[in-house]
């Protein structure tokens, strides 16, 4: 600009004026709460029953947990120290705090077991949810079953040892052989296992039990939310492998193969759960040789690992199918035989695809743990209308336990998805 | 995989079953048909010897027996003098009106929740999301045994509902809610019904034909005809003239309290409504995600698109985006309706007489037949299961996008 005009115009602003800020209906809060709540007539009665709703839910909760007694050792004191007050009684919780979570037999002096073999699976399992973990920490994750094992039920340390020692058997023979074809090493690997248990069996002494480090505790000692999260964890991770076979069993050109997977998994998926474990209580046993006992916790987790092995085997096919044609093809042109395609090219392209549906799955097995209650196993629900509810003590405290239920399976469900939520992200290598 | 072999050379050796891959799938599945025929023998071996040391076989003769006891909820005529084939009848129509009663208000539960997810109101989408979260991570049992306790907790009993100051009231003086269930008007048919509900039958056949009717004016001459109010006119005006030119035949029978309970009206259990509204609410947060991921697949161009031909909003939503997402969304949705019922038998769990607790529980337990009671079991589930499946692949069949 010349400067002519300062002096013919009286006055001339000579920098621009700042935005002047919007009014304050249009900014800030107000225009968030118009936006977002108030937008529409509808919208206005929607954010209004939704503020009613939460005022009645949070009302009536509110009170009852900030003034929940935590201290007494019955429900008719409780009901003193509120003297009509609304309030929970969540000494319930701290007074059956170890039955609830390990059952009402196992023995109370051994509950470090049970606890430590809890604190080692987060051990364990860490390499295996996260990747950026140093790979030899899966050393841990191959142990920790048979440790895992041996702490919860006791007894002889030799068991676990000899199964370790087949398993390691079995993977060496796999190790030696594999090289020239896949199935010389997958059954004589299954093989070379067998024999070291077979022969291990009978070396060990049938006392071994009796002058134990750790005290025998026998399975149907097992309670509480261990139960729920032992049954889950193993489950899980029997079905995953099994899974994978009948998926590829099911996408299998040899019509044999195809249809007993076709009708294994079909038939699985067409029943419910509690039939299947309606089996395991009143029907395996009849198909074990005779004079043998299984106990009913193998029973419950044969039944489970089949029932979710059909729903994982169901999401594989679907990961398998998603592939595209090409990677096939590209495998058979290298010149890989089918075992080496597969491990090599298809599952771990195909397993990526299918980890929500798995982890899916695997959520929806850990809430149907508490279905073995029906079987009068007495896992957490079990724990809580069997012995506590019926108890003289706490004889009509409902809502304290099935709340305190309901809040541990949330946590581990909503954190079981919110990771594999994460791991889709991190799994994402495609370009969006 | 197709691999591609070397031409014949000589004849045939035996090593070939092995390396050579026309004849290999052949011995694999040889194998195959050994392994499982072996084990099929062993386990079968294993039940007759099992059996015999206990002194059983396997019959279905139970079934016509006296089945001994009584149920608590029976939609066909039974007295515990009924045979156990009876018990499981009722048993099954047991677990199919829980089934659809659930399917229904799991419907309307999940789309209501899964639209108002999507919702640019804030605080409702989170009030959804919130609900969908809390019902999808808890265990259905949880949930059913929760409601149970609230019916039998903190409904009032029979007894609240007399004297003159009574603790406890009548909804309308019609519907009573109490710890032993809910008590509900019956409708009691006088002479004359028949013409009455042959007439609504009728107006329900009007209604379609009127839209038909509607529809082919539209695309034969343009003109629009309205929708809405005449369909509704065609629906009740005939049969409210019918009903009244009878003289009301069709009356309502009230639950009346008598002595220590209600008698009259229809009495709904109240483990039937705790199945029935545990299984909605839980599959509902199911079905509002199918929703919410059926309406987010219909790409935002497709909207656009149809209001760029000057669709408004509700014939958008109708004609362009509802069709293309029932696509995606109604196959989830059968399979939770096929999820419901196979929950269902966890009403053992609250005492509801489904098939799971007649004949799966106290058939099995009274006559101990219980490979029989559980084959008998799983083959009703099985039935259902693979009806569903097939109507479903017809229907995903008929929808299917007809590309080259």
């Amino acid at each position: 600009m010349s400067d002519t005009h300062a002096h013919s115009v009286a006055f001339v602003r000579t920098e621009q004026v700042p935005p002047s800020p919007p009014p304050f209906t249009t900014s800030g809060p107000i225009k968030w709460s118009r936006d977002n709540l108030f937008s529409t007539p509808f919208y206005t009665v929607l954010t209004i029953a939704a503020v009613y709703v939460i005022y009645l839910i949070l009302g009536n909760t509110l009170p009852w947990i900030f003034n929940g007694v935590w201290g007494t050792s019955s429900l008719a004191e409780c009901r003193e120290v509120l003297d009509g007050v609304s309030g929970g009684c969540f000494s319930v919780l701290t007074e059956r705090w170890n039955q609830l979570l390990f059952g009402f037999k196992y023995p109370p002096d051994q509950y470090w077991r049970p606890g430590l073999t809890f604190v080692l699976f987060f051990a364990a399992a860490a390499p295996v949810l996260f990747f950026r973990l140093p790979r030899q920490l899966l050393l841990f994750t191959a142990v920790f079953p048979f440790l895992a094992y041996y702490l919860i039920w006791g007894g002889t340390i030799l068991t676990p040892i000899l199964a370790m020692v087949g398993f390691a058997a079995g993977y060496m023979v796999y190790q030696r052989f594999v090289a020239g074809s896949f199935a010389a090493g997958f059954f004589g690997g299954i093989a070379a296992a067998f024999v070291v248990w077979i022969i291990g069996g009978m070396l060990i002494p049938d006392s071994a039990n009796e002058n134990a480090l750790l005290s025998a505790v026998p399975s149907r000692d097992l309670g509480g939310f261990m139960l729920n999260m032992m049954l889950g964890v193993a489950c899980v991770s029997l079905s995953v492998p099994l899974g994978i076979a009948l998926a590829l069993g099911r996408q299998s050109d040899m019509p044999l193969i195809k249809w007993i997977c076709v009708i294994f998994i079909e038939f699985i998926r067409g029943v419910p759960l509690i039939t299947l474990l309606f089996v395991a209580s009143v029907m395996l046993a009849y198909f074990f040789p005779p004079n043998t006992t299984t106990d009913l916790f193998l029973r419950v987790v044969i039944m489970i690992t089949m029932f979710s092995s059909a729903y994982i085997a169901e999401v594989i096919r679907g990961g398998l199918a998603a592939l595209p044609r090409g990677q096939y093809e590209a495998a058979d042109s290298l010149g890989l035989d089918y075992a080496q395609a597969m491990r090599l090219i298809i599952l771990p392209q195909a397993l990526k695809i299918s980890i929500p549906g798995i982890v899916n799955v695997a959520v929806g097995l850990f809430k149907d743990t508490t279905l073995v209650s029906v079987i009068s196993m007495f896992d957490l629900l079990g724990m809580i209308r069997g012995p506590i509810l019926a108890s003289t003590e706490w004889n009509g405290v409902y809502w304290e336990l099935l709340g305190f239920a309901a809040l541990l399976f949330f946590v581990v469900c909503y954190g079981i998805s919110q990771y594999s939520q994460w791991l889709e992200r991190q799994l994402a290598t495609d370009h969006r | 995989m197709t691999t591609i072999t070397d031409p014949p050379q000589g004849a045939f050796r035996l090593s070939m079953l092995i390396n050579d891959t026309r004849y290999r799938s052949y011995t694999f599945q040889f194998i195959a048909l050994i392994v499982l025929i072996a084990s099929a023998a062993f386990l079968m071996s294993n039940l007759f010897a099992n059996l015999s040391a206990a002194g059983l076989n396997i019959s279905y003769e139970f079934l016509r027996s006296p089945a001994g006891y009584d149920i608590n909820q029976t939609l066909v005529e039974y007295t515990s003098q009924s045979t156990n084939a009876r018990a499981a009848l009722v048993g099954i129509l047991n677990t199919l009106l829980v089934a659809f009663l659930a399917c229904v208000t799991a419907t309307v539960f999940g789309v209501i929740a899964g639209v108002l997810r999507l919702s640019n109101n804030w605080l409702v989408s989170k009030l959804m999301s919130f609900y969908v979260e809390i019902f999808r991570n808890i265990p259905v049992l949880i949930w059913i045994i929760i409601i149970f306790t609230i019916m039998i907790a903190v409904l009032p009993g029979p007894r609240a509902f007399r004297g003159d100051d009574p603790a406890a009231s009548m909804v309308f003086d019609a519907i009573a809610f109490t710890n032993r269930g809910v008590y509900i008007p019956a409708p009691v048919w006088g002479p004359g019904s028949l013409v009455v509900v042959g007439a609504f039958l009728l107006s329900i056949v009007g209604v379609f034909a009127y839209r038909r009717y509607a529809t082919k004016l539209l695309y034969d001459t343009g003109r629009l005809l309205p929708m809405g109010w005449p369909s509704l006119a065609i629906l009740f005006v005939p049969t409210l003239l019918v009903y009244f030119a009878l003289g009301m035949p069709i009356g309502l029978e009230y639950p009346e309290l008598k002595g220590f309970n209600f008698s009259g009206g229809i009495k709904v259990g109240g483990p039937l409504i705790a199945l029935w509204f545990a299984l909605s609410i839980y599959t509902g947060a199911f079905i509002a995600e199918n929703v919410r991921a059926g309406i987010q697949a219909i790409s935002k161009g497709q909207t656009e698109a149809a209001g760029a031909l000057g669709l408004r909003s509700g014939r958008i939503m109708n004609l362009v985006v509802l069709p293309q997402a029932l696509r995606v969304i109604i196959p989830p949705l059968i399979s939770q309706y096929l999820n419901i019922t196979k929950n269902s038998s966890l009403a053992i769990a609250v005492g509801y007489a489904d098939v799971t607790a007649t004949l799966g529980g106290i058939t099995l337990n009274q006559t101990g037949r219980a490979i029989e009671c559980v084959l008998l079991l799983m083959l009703f589930y099985l039935t259902i299961s693979l009806s569903i499946s097939a109507i479903m692949n017809v229907y995903n069949n008929s929808v299917k996008l007809k590309e080259r």
